[in-house]
């Protein structure tokens, strides 16, 4: 029987929370261990777990995965969330890439001095209304399918939706133009495994708050 | 018959020369069109030829392929440089994205503003030597292979050859402490595909100066 894949992270969203939905969404069960001490991180560097001493990390089919873009493609092939040949892979990389950009930019806006911090918050809804939204938008308009590639639910579709309700958190009127995004969010929520991720109790971890920021800060020292 | 490649980017390394590289390894030969002032870029967007209104882009395919990481991954997978299976694969992915997020710090040195600069080339210096080189040191160590991953050339090996160079472009004694990652470099520049690329006249970019980075920051800002 194989063993459950093991994250290794800061108790909080950060680069980590786009696998966490990745697995939640393909029904994957996994185990956590939460960093909340240097000693704890130290110990993960010397016993050289950590590639680059970084995390995020996981441990899976006897592996030590570091990188989240790495994580993520590995385990979008692994459960067959990655397109059906190249062509479809290559959408759903560009897609996939262009949300974690918006993504990053919430995670390490986080970090920042209150004022920085909400000029960076206010530039992330920016792109998405002008950038992302409508790109995504046009895309589901052009093809009229359910979902972002090849009719199928993908890697693509789950982290749009991870995007979109993150932004949705910074204002909840983001989506008020995008009548498809809309009908998608609905649409792909609904899935069995992301509804059951959605409710209290998951995995999902909340927005960063100011406890989370000094923990990760002292650990990594900036 | 298929088309050759078509670059869309500025006349520079930025994030467009990882895929002129990963294209010369391979021996595909690409055109490029340069973008050259505000009004060049704005046609690509209002043509409605950048997915998220940037750039790089690539024409390939019957394709408009945007985001460096997407370009790179079709390309990798068409030229078979992305090793044998799955498990090589996530290998090959954790070792790029190493070589990429240290390229990133490299490649916005130039738009620094002069009192923060030797500040971050330090840090960038620090990072290769204590970070990156190690890791990639420790990788050839333990296999005692002639490549990253598996028994043949891989985007992973072209990538951090590139990275090598350029770290070397600020410090050339940086590999003085690492063996392996010497002979590394030796062997992998000598692959005929890469050994021409590195010799002048090819498509790869000169570093950027000053001058030219005030002219980038002028067309996309």
């Amino acid at each position: 029987m194989a063993t459950k894949p093991k994250l290794f992270y800061f108790r909080g969203r950060g680069r980590m929370e786009s696998i966490r939905w990745l697995l939640a969404a393909a029904g994957v069960e996994f185990e956590e261990e939460f960093i909340e001490t240097t000693e704890q991180y130290e110990k993960l560097q010397k016993d050289g777990r950590l590639l680059f001493g970084q995390v995020p990390m996981i441990e899976i089919d006897g592996m030590v995965l570091a990188q989240t873009r790495a994580i993520l493609s590995y385990l979008a092939a692994k459960y067959d969330l990655y397109g059906k040949d190249l062509k479809e892979t290559v959408r759903i990389n560009m897609y996939t890439d262009g949300t974690l950009d918006l993504m990053l930019m919430i995670a390490l806006a986080a970090f920042k001095p209150p004022a920085e911090k909400e000029q960076d918050l206010a530039l992330v809804v920016k792109r998405a209304k002008t950038r992302y939204f409508p790109a995504f938008e046009k895309i589901l308009k052009d093809h009229g399918e359910d979902f972002l590639v090849g009719n199928k639910f993908s890697w693509a579709d789950i982290q749009l939706l991870e995007a979109i309700l993150m932004v949705e958190e910074l204002d909840a009127s983001v989506l008020s133009d995008f009548s498809l995004l809309k009908a998608f969010k609905t649409r792909i929520s609904n899935i069995p495994t992301i509804k059951k991720f959605l409710q209290p109790g998951s995995q999902r971890q909340p927005p960063p708050d100011s406890h989370y920021v000094k923990v990760v800060r002292s650990i990594l020292h900036f | 018959m298929a088309g050759k490649p078509k670059l869309h980017y500025f006349n520079g390394r930025g994030r467009m020369e990882t895929i002129r590289w990963l294209l010369a390894a391979a021996g595909v030969e690409f055109d490029e069109q340069y973008i050259e002032s505000k009004e060049d870029l704005k046609k690509l967007k209002s043509d409605g030829w950048l997915l998220f209104q940037q750039v790089p882009m690539v024409e390939i395919d019957g394709m408009k392929l945007v985001q460096v990481r997407a370009i790179l991954n079709y390309f990798a997978t068409k030229y078979n440089l992305y090793g044998k299976d799955v498990k090589e694969r996530a290998l090959i992915d954790m070792y790029c994205e190493g070589t990429m997020d240290l390229n990133e710090t490299i490649m916005v040195l130039p738009f620094k503003p002069a009192d923060v600069k030797e500040k971050e080339l330090a840090e960038i210096l620090e990072k290769a030597s204590t970070r990156y080189f190690p890791a990639y040191e420790k990788v050839l160590k333990e296999h005692g292979q002639d490549f990253l991953v598996g028994k043949q050339l891989s985007r992973a090996d072209v990538q951090l050859l590139e990275t090598i160079l350029m770290v070397e472009e600020l410090n050339a004694g940086i590999l003085s402490t690492f063996p392996l990652l010497k002979t590394f470099k030796a062997r992998i520049s000598n692959i005929p595909t890469i050994k021409k690329f590195l010799q002048p006249g090819s498509p790869r970019k000169p570093p950027l100066d000053a001058k030219e980075a005030a002219e980038v920051i002028k067309i996309f800002h």
